[in-house]
């Protein structure tokens, strides 16, 4: 969309206070992500930045919450109770939902609207309802302040979004290429694992960063259902942010934005990788 | 050979099309569709189970609990039974003050009257010392019991409590729906008004609906122009700009909205920034979390993402030469946006007010942190209620029914405007 040479004075205004507008909301967007990861270097117990900071004093900057951070048995706890439970839940949601999703896609699944739409309720269903329904649900079961619960948990939370990033893989999906192996002497399972599964992997891994994130970034449903024992780091920076703020949480938060970072690239990556392939088959 | 094939034989007059193995064609294409129908189900079973038993059964409980209130009717059988033959007016009968006493006594030896006077209890404030005080000397009353039991305490002549006692019987109520919406009953038994200093959950489901809806407003302003600015960049910056719209999207929740509260409290960023500049005086720092506005602000912040992807997937579609073409029929900049792409784009915004709508009606975590007392949700006061007593909990399991109810009725909308097939994220 640039500017054409005949256009009037008024619509160049709009033209560039419509970059302007478009900046703004930018800024909107990545200020409050941004801003953390300075504030984390803070010297003072602040949320603020200092006089020193401002005028980029050494001496305005520390790395002592990072310390704090690492050297809390409590956090380094919890950051594992994290990552264990969220890659547990991961594989689960992840072999589920693709198994589904592939179900899902077969010319003759019986009821498929109904059921997609029904797969996919965890994830607008209200997590305040899903996180009582499966405390009490639990608690009778005598499975609360366990890990079995809170995987099984997010393995719900996590598979809407395998069974839609895998569904969307195989609707582009060319299915004369599971003829053609097949005419070509392969079995099912060797149609599967050598022609199937490399097609869809794309998709499957995006909705398993998707699910993983899911779990990782998940609050409401472990703050009913995680004991001291399975504390998992959300728990921590969500009661830390209650009651006593302490610029711990912004290393915390700072970790994690790099970490989303991480995933955001991985899946950049895999999107280029299949835009290039796309650009080598014909049609 | 079937009987069917047999007979479809006979009627084509033995000309029908058959497989190698003699079986007829239709016969057997209709057996392997099934074999592939159960094939493709049974790929799906897994999950399906899951979701069943860790799911669905739960919300199923919880819905039920919203309803079931078995304190009365199972613990004061007798009574329940007696008081089916009550006409509601006066005081009731020996009858019925007999069964009572002798319900009393099996309540006492199995500690289950307690229970029964808490429920009571909550409804009439006052009457649990009633209850345990006679409870407690159950076994020595004698008849007549009608006398026995107004001596022990004049409240047992009243006729509000016999009228709440008829109507606890039914194991089935609607009771905490009618708090849940602000109703209750009176002393006659009918569904009025309650007294309006106790009505906060209307209201509260107003202010949730209302500021949902300021939301996603907000997000439509400014969801709109960034996902047509990059939809009608070329698409090397287009991919660049699209960055900085997933990496808040990919960024936790928690950490988004720790932000803001270093953003926007009053010795933070932006009062800061405010003062320096001289726009606010340094004890005139604005008020901006904590409170309606702070809830706002975070959640048009997280939810922002959630309107932008699916305006941009339909806005992709969109060909420029849609535009020039009414630019060139002589259409002015803005007939042609309203006429021509404002339209076309109504699918994508459709998907991305409801999805931005429904995400937002039940959140929890950003209200509850920034919200204060002004700024909170339905869903903070379900979990409030949540984490108290039973007969609270059940009250919660009644409010979120409604929302759950709420909910589910906008995404069936989505399922049907939209489909839930087309959703797709980055």
């Amino acid at each position: 969309m640039s500017l054409p040479a005949y256009a009037s004075t008024g619509e160049r205004a709009w033209y560039y206070s419509y970059r302007v507008i478009c900046g703004l909301i930018f800024l909107f967007l990545m200020f409050p992500i941004i801003v953390i990861v300075p504030l984390s270097f803070n010297a003072q117990p602040y949320f603020t930045f200092t006089r020193e900071m401002l005028s980029l004093n050494p001496e305005g900057f520390s790395t002592r919450w990072y310390n704090a951070l690492f050297n809390s048995s409590r956090w380094m706890a919890a950051i594992q109770n994290s990552f264990f439970i969220a890659i547990c839940s991961t594989l689960i949601a992840t072999t589920l939902g693709t198994l589904a999703a592939l179900g899902l896609s077969r010319p003759h699944m019986p009821a498929r609207a109904f059921i997609t739409a029904f797969l996919i309720s965890p994830m607008v269903v209200p997590l305040i309802i899903t996180g009582a329904a499966l405390f009490s649900f639990y608690a009778r079961l005598n499975l609360t302040e366990s890990f079995v619960s809170i995987i099984l948990a997010h393995v719900v939370l996590g598979t809407p979004f395998v069974v839609i990033t895998v569904t969307a893989a195989l609707s582009g999906f060319d299915q004369s290429l599971i003829r053609a192996a097949q005419n070509l002497g392969a079995s099912q399972t060797t149609t599967f694992f050598k022609i199937i599964l490399p097609l869809l992997l794309p998709g499957v891994i995006s909705g398993a960063l998707f699910a993983f994130i899911t779990s990782l970034d998940e609050v409401v449903v472990v703050l009913f259902l995680a004991g001291p024992a399975q504390e998992p780091m959300t728990v921590r920076m969500f009661s830390g942010l209650r009651e006593n703020i302490n610029p711990t949480i912004l290393a915390v938060a700072s970790v994690l934005v790099f970490m989303s970072i991480i995933l955001l690239t991985t899946l950049e990556l895999i999107r280029r990788r299949q835009e290039r392939m796309r650009g080598m088959s014909p049609g | 050979m079937t009987d069917a094939t047999m007979a479809d034989m006979a009627a084509s007059g033995g000309q029908e099309l058959k497989t190698s193995d003699g079986r007829s064609l239709k016969a057997a294409l209709k057996a392997s569709q099934s074999v592939e129908r159960r094939r493709a189900f049974l790929l799906v079973l897994p999950l399906l189970a899951l979701l069943v038993a860790s799911f669905i059964i739960p919300i199923g409980q919880l819905v039920t609990r919203s309803v079931y209130n078995p304190e009365v009717a199972s613990y004061l059988p007798e009574t329940s039974s007696a008081l089916s033959g009550w006409n509601g007016e006066g005081v009731p009968d020996e009858e019925v003050f007999a069964a009572l006493a002798a319900d009393m006594v099996v309540g006492a030896e199995n500690r289950t009257i307690g229970r029964v006077a808490a429920r009571i209890n909550r409804e009439m404030p006052g009457t649990r010392s009633m209850i345990m005080g006679l409870s407690r000397s159950a076994e020595e009353l004698q008849p007549p019991y009608r006398e026995a039991f107004l001596a022990d305490d004049e409240g047992w002549g009243e006729q509000a409590l016999w009228r709440f006692l008829k109507r606890e019987t039914r194991i089935i109520t609607p009771a905490y729906y009618l708090i849940a919406t602000d109703l209750e009953y009176n002393a006659e038994g009918e569904i009025v008004q309650r007294p309006e200093n106790y009505q906060v959950y209307r209201t509260l489901f107003w202010r949730t609906a209302w500021m949902s809806l300021t939301i996603t407003a907000l997000c439509v302003l400014l969801g709109y122009p960034i996902a047509h600015l990059l939809a009608t960049q070329p698409l090397r910056i287009a991919n660049i700009l699209m960055i900085l719209v997933l990496l808040p999207f990919w960024t936790s929740l928690l950490v988004r909205t720790s932000s803001w509260i270093v953003l926007l409290q009053q010795q933070g960023v932006i009062n800061d920034m405010l003062v320096w500049l001289g726009v606010v005086t340094d004890s005139g720092r604005l008020r901006m979390i904590y409170n309606k506005t702070g809830t706002i602000i975070a959640m048009t912040h997280i939810l922002l993402p959630f309107m932008i992807l699916p305006l941009y997937s339909v806005m992709k579609t969109i060909p420029p030469s849609y535009m020039r073409a009414a630019r060139s029929l002589g259409a002015t900049q803005t007939y042609a946006f309203t006429r021509v792409y404002l339209p076309l784009t109504i699918p994508g915004l459709a998907a991305g007010v409801l999805l931005v709508f429904i995400l937002a009606i039940g959140y929890y975590i950003t209200p509850a942190l920034v919200g204060g007392d002004s700024g909170i949700f339905i869903s903070n006061l379900i979990a409030s209620n949540m984490q108290s007593s039973l007969a609270n909990l059940k009250l919660g399991a009644a409010l979120a029914t409604i929302l759950l109810v709420l909910v589910m009725l906008f995404y069936f909308v989505f399922n049907k405007l939209i489909g839930v097939d087309r959703l797709k994220f980055g």
